[in-house]
């Protein structure tokens, strides 16, 4: 069992259901799109997969490790990128990346070199000795997703990643995930609510008030509609 | 096992690198300590007449009387906001990330909070080399037998941070936290009275100090400083930090805890 396994998971705040019985899988080297407007469950979803807190009730696989009974190796091959900040502004890259690897038990030269590659893929290597603050937030970005991919996770989630980019920083960086998933055989979870992300052959999950309400190729799934218009109409809220 | 120390090496270095960074918290968290010793203790020097009780073997001034005192105030001051800036808005996202690394949970958590205290330690240290200044000094024995008594009493406060930021909702005021936590256990403690003077005016108000764990810190620092061990303080300390460590725990358990309360839900 790889990639990214949902089943069967349900989430509640008191009397308030967040989620209702999600599941879906995700396979290697896929690009998954998960879209809902706000207040769909898409925070609660991530929350779960990266273990914030634990559903009482479904099971979430990451690369094969069940979450609940193997937490350590499943958050082991497991890589985020939060929608809010995570960098810590007054350091320089290199010490929020060193800072990262060794969470992940990387040290010295291992780790050294496995930073140095991840900048290279984004093609931020020149920036290791600047303060985080000094950098633009497209970059900033960038880093993140560097940083999420130090330890060679087989599965990479990010929750809505390029929130408050400008447009071409937006495209570049979407395109680059795409890339990565494509050519490393990645599995990517990708939460947006902004459908013009989501390319044509990504596999698409919507979420809507806590349920999947739709699985399946975005083309297959708009139809003839533009991306847009379709989750318009099945979510009646603007994406 | 290498793994482990890694973390714990990295969780101080970036603490480290922080605090030199924000000096301004530097600065605050001397000037407190300070402006009590200088001002008030002075102030205070002929209103209050103390007794020779242990660890004192003779008449003590009162700025002498409460400079333990505050140095288990940049303890808890300290221990209090760097476990609490975990769960502000911004920090929420670093702690996330700290929770996504697989090591243990437990253990990420000591590591905080002995990187934290390792931050308060060092400056329990450079407010006492300011008081020096001030003329108030104690014997090189008594600083280098400081160092075990700051260690759990750190911990223990650092710990209470902890386990209060997994079970608070509401921390965007750091202000609630100093009317309801960090005060009373400031005040109702032997840091600025010793317990007899407390009986004087209240035998309630004399046990309350007592059992407060803040109290049994102060005067595991007190008596540190006249090298000598109180052993009581020090058992009351560990307990207590023992049962915040564990509340803690539990709470960022993310089967059991809190967590969930503090996180955003949508």
């Amino acid at each position: 069992m790889t990639g990214l396994r949902v089943e069967n998971l349900s989430y509640a705040y008191g009397a308030r259901q967040a989620l209702d019985r999600v599941s879906f899988r995700v396979e290697p080297g896929t690009f998954c799109a998960l879209l809902g407007p706000n207040g769909a469950g898409k925070s609660t979803l991530f929350a779960l997969l990266t273990r914030l807190f634990a559903a009482p009730q479904g099971r979430i696989g990451i690369a094969g490790h069940d979450m609940a009974r193997a937490p350590r190796q499943a958050l082991r091959q497991m890589g985020v990128v939060f929608q809010q900040p995570t960098l810590d502004l007054d350091l320089t890259v290199q010490c929020n990346l060193s800072y990262f690897a060794a969470l992940h038990g990387l040290r010295g030269a291992r780790a050294q070199a496995r930073i140095e590659a991840a900048l290279e893929r984004l093609e931020m290597r020149g920036r290791l000795g600047e303060r985080v603050r000094d950098l633009n937030g497209g970059h900033r970005r960038r880093l993140e997703i560097a940083r999420s991919l130090i330890h060679h996770p087989k599965v990479l989630l990010l929750d809505e990643p390029t929130v408050g980019l400008d447009a071409a920083t937006r495209r570049a960086i979407t395109a680059h995930v795409h890339d990565l998933s494509r050519r490393k055989g990645l599995t990517v979870l990708w939460a947006t609510h902004l459908t013009d992300e989501i390319d044509d052959a990504d596999q698409l999950l919507i979420l809507h008030r806590g349920r999947l309400t739709e699985d399946g190729t975005a083309r297959q799934l708009r139809g003839g509609l533009g991306l847009a218009d379709h989750f318009l109409r099945l979510t009646g809220e603007a994406a | 096992m290498m793994d482990w120390l890694a973390a714990l090496t990295a969780i101080t270095q970036r603490e480290a690198l922080r605090f030199i960074g924000q000096r301004g918290r530097f600065v605050a968290a001397l000037v407190r300590p300070m402006l009590w010793l200088v001002v008030f203790a002075a102030g205070f020097r002929a209103a209050l007449g103390l007794s020779i009780t242990p660890p004192y073997a003779t008449y003590t001034t009162y700025e002498v009387y409460i400079v333990p005192g505050l140095c288990g105030m940049i303890l808890l001051f300290n221990g209090m906001q760097s476990s609490l800036s975990m769960v502000y808005d911004r920090e929420m996202g670093s702690m996330r990330l700290l929770l996504t690394s697989p090591l243990p949970r437990w253990w990420l958590l000591v590591c905080r909070l002995l990187a934290s205290t390792a931050i308060s330690i060092l400056q329990v240290y450079v407010f006492l080399g300011l008081a020096a200044l001030f003329g108030i000094r104690f014997s090189w024995g008594g600083y280098a037998a400081l160092l075990p008594a700051l260690v759990p009493a750190g911990l223990m406060l650092g710990a209470l941070g902890l386990a209060l930021s997994s079970v608070i909702r509401q921390l965007e005021n750091f202000a609630g936290v100093m009317n309801f936590v960090i005060f009373p256990m400031f005040f109702l403690s032997t840091a600025l009275y010793p317990l007899w003077k407390m009986a004087e005016s209240s035998a309630l108000l004399r046990d309350i100090c007592a059992v407060n764990p803040f109290s049994q810190a102060v005067e595991l620092i007190r008596f540190a400083l006249y090298q000598q061990l109180n052993a009581a303080a020090l058992a009351w300390v560990l307990l207590s930090g023992l049962v915040w460590l564990g509340l803690a725990v539990w709470g960022y358990d993310p089967e059991r805890g809190l967590i969930r309360k503090a996180g955003k839900p949508g």
